[in-house]
């Protein structure tokens, strides 16, 4: 974990789960692996709250146990699985996904979900029924069955998976005597599972509820009683759904493949690749590097009707497609352009592509003045975005009769920006935080005005009274708070838009290190 | 040698691109600004339907999470004085439980936190073994209650006697304090003071050498 993954962990479990279990993260992730009290002893937090942390990133799969160095019978050791932290910040690409595949229903699905880590099917179904219901006109109710086959859907296709279970080796504490009490239950990979994908049988049946407000107190304590009941009635006690997190990057990069065809080639062979990548999705194991072999006749008959691709055209693509250096990496040298310039950007996919190049040919290759190059050149090198190699004519090194060739190595280039990213994306989290704190007083004002209209609205005041309410934040006031918004959603889009990077730079690596 | 003397290099300057006599951008002594200029303009942000839509997406999964029960605040800080609101106004209950319940089967067992009894603190561990020091300790906190209830009655009587009596000489010497005190209007208590009167008095009655 680098200085700055840790920094950003941090930054993300303050602003979902509070400054807590952001301090016991942030130590954990620190100390590696630890036991519960010694967590407690050096955090100085009291046994209770990190209990409850502990619990909390536990059921958001960010933490997990094992049995500790002194085996089964000793303590029972933690440690943070960092990736699942960093992937909070794609969680809105994944519901955005989710919508678009399968509507509303399966966006809603995928955001409790993702809301309380891990849920089971049929508290899921109710809670999202529940929730569309609230949306739909006076009178109409969502029917369980249409999110069922929604979370079904989602299973099939692998967005879904089951938790795995716990590999328990419990005995209960009035078994025998003769046995040591193995308390530690070790988790198991999802993927082990026969039965990740396999629904259980539930009979629900029924439709969403609207909840009306004025029995809200009274109805939660009894609702909350029903619900624990009726989950174990349902049949699907005891078994948890969790997001496959590694289905949705592979969509993700298929998506990205797909568009950089398109935007290189034409929206044909898009197409054309998109059929590819359909067919291998559940026969290619998640890392490969290649698809599996499509024969010509597979995809032809896999096409989709619309596109009338006749059959010679179709093999004309595909050479097409079999030529082309289809680079992946086009995406790392655009980072670099935009931050040194258009021409920059040239020179460094020039170097890119000829490997390794002396000083007179970068410049004459990438057409730009002598000066030029050379300035651009060490500000790259500054940078590290470059390297110089060296290769002596002589053994003695001596510099006047030696090359110096200028040269990318692309996958530490491809982690030297995807630290830049972190920094950038805990730098935007801790502006906007500041900028959240600097208009505090600003904000709790609008947001009383705003229950006080509201509490007035419901009862029906007078137009006069509203106004009145309205005219308490004064017009400068109205401004600040427009450009406060305006900046926090600023930062916040650019987050989004820099996750997208940490996605193409960490699949980047996480393929290239992968053994083919 | 290294360091043999500025100016020194150990490769011709031609060869790294600065010619003779060009002018070298002159070393800075201050730290780098805090916002400095930049040479390019970022790129701008995308804009568009779907980045709104993720947009709105963040900020209410953000806002929703701050609601649900895994948001967890540190104990509310304790307040140094009682004040009369305190009657009025709930004080959000510090329970230790959680407020959802993780299905403890897929825990381990040491994380569940249960509920304080009033005079017990339960231990998270394993709850077998100190079992029985507790139960210990209980008994033998109550033997020495019971024995210091014996000795208060004992010494009870006791010390009632006793408590009249110093507190007689407290006043008769505080009497005689104050005589002494103010008998030349000074702060010193005159019975401190020897002014030397009374040596040869004791003298006769001493067989002891006198050094």
């Amino acid at each position: 974990m680098t200085a700055q993954e840790v920094r950003l962990c941090g930054l993300l479990l303050q602003e979902h789960f509070g400054d807590v279990v952001e301090k016991v993260g942030t130590h954990l992730i620190r100390s590696g692996v630890l036991t519960l009290r010694a967590l407690a002893h050096e955090t100085k937090l009291p046994l209770d709250l990190v209990k409850k942390s502990l619990c909390v990133l536990m059921q958001h799969g960010m933490c997990a146990f094992g049995a500790g160095r002194r085996g089964p019978a000793g303590p029972v050791e933690y440690h943070i699985i960092c990736e699942r932290i960093l992937h909070m910040l794609r969680y809105p690409r994944y519901i955005y996904t989710a919508k678009s595949l399968y509507g509303d229903t399966g966006e809603l699905i995928v955001e409790e979900i993702l809301q309380r880590g891990q849920m089971t099917m049929s508290s899921t179904v109710k809670t999202v029924a529940d929730r569309l219901t609230h949306n739909m006109p006076e009178g109409q109710s969502m029917d369980y069955s249409e999110v069922v086959s929604a979370f079904s859907r989602l299973v099939e296709t692998h967005f879904l998976q089951r938790c795995p279970p716990m590999a328990s080796a419990e005995s209960s504490s009035s078994g025998a005597d003769n046995t040591p009490l193995p308390a530690v239950t070790q988790p198991t990979e999802p993927e082990d599972h026969p039965e990740c994908y396999k629904l259980p049988y539930i009979n629900l049946t029924g439709q969403g509820k609207r909840r009306r407000s004025s029995e809200d107190g009274e109805a939660d304590p009894r609702a909350a009683k029903k619900a624990k009941t009726d989950s174990s009635e349902r049949g699907d006690e005891g078994i948890y759904w969790q997001v496959n997190f590694q289905r949705f990057h592979l969509h993700f990069r298929d998506q990205a493949i797909i568009s950089a065809v398109s935007c290189k080639l034409d929206q044909t062979s898009s197409e054309i690749v998109r059929t590819m990548l359909r067919m291998s999705e559940v026969t290619t194991p998640t890392h490969a590097a290649f698809t599996q072999a499509l024969s010509a006749n597979e995809i032809f008959r896999a096409l989709p009707s619309s596109y009338n691709i006749a059959r010679p055209i179709l093999d004309q693509y595909l050479t097409l497609l079999v030529d082309d250096p289809m680079e992946f990496v086009g995406k790392t040298g655009d980072s670099g352009g935009g931050m040194f310039g258009s021409r920059s950007a040239r020179i460094f996919r020039l170097l890119l592509r000829k490997r390794h190049l002396e000083q007179k040919q970068v410049e004459d290759f990438a057409m730009v003045p002598a000066k030029e190059a050379k300035d651009m050149l060490y500000t790259l090198l500054s940078e590290n975005l470059v390297q110089l190699q060296e290769i002596p004519k002589t053994p003695d090194y001596a510099p006047s009769r030696t090359f110096y060739l200028y040269t990318v190595n692309q996958l530490p280039t491809a982690r030297l920006l995807l630290q830049h990213c972190y920094k950038t994306v805990g730098n935007l989290i801790e502006r906007r935080l500041y900028e959240t704190k600097e208009n505090k007083r600003l904000l709790e004002k609008s947001q009383r005005i705003e229950a006080i209209l509201a509490s007035l609205q419901a009862t029906g005041a007078e137009a006069a009274q509203l106004t009145e309410v309205e005219e308490m934040i004064t017009a400068p006031e109205r401004q600040q708070l427009e450009s406060l918004r305006h900046h926090i959603n600023k930062l916040d889009s650019s987050e989004n838009q820099v996750d997208e990077t940490i996605f193409l730079l960490e699949s980047y690596i996480n393929s290239t290190q992968a053994p083919r | 040698m290294a360091g043999r003397g500025r100016g020194q290099l150990t490769f011709s300057v031609e060869i790294v691109g600065i010619g003779k006599g060009e002018n070298l951008p002159p070393s800075s002594v201050q730290p780098t600004p805090l916002f400095p200029p930049l040479d390019q303009k970022p790129v701008p942000l995308q804009t568009g339907e779907e980045a709104e839509y993720m947009l709105a997406l963040k900020q209410e999964f953000r806002g929703a999470m701050k609601t649900l029960p895994f948001y967890i605040r540190p104990a509310a800080p304790k307040k140094d004085v009682e004040r009369y609101s305190d009657k009025y106004q709930k004080i959000e209950t510090s329970d230790n439980s959680l407020e959802w319940k993780p299905d403890w089967r897929r825990f381990p067992k040491e994380l569940r936190v249960r509920e304080k009894r009033p005079l017990r603190d339960k231990s998270p561990a394993v709850p077998k073994q100190p079992k029985q020091p507790r139960v210990d300790k209980e008994e033998i906190i109550r033997k020495l209650e019971t024995l210091e209830q014996k000795e208060e009655d004992r010494s009870s009587d006791e010390e009632d006697g006793e408590k009249k009596k110093p507190q007689e000489e407290e006043a008769e010497g505080e009497e005689e304090y104050d005589e002494e005190e103010f008998e030349d209007e000074t702060d010193y208590i005159m019975s401190y003071f020897d002014n030397g009167e009374e040596f040869g008095g004791d003298s006769d009655d001493n067989d002891e050498a006198i050094y």
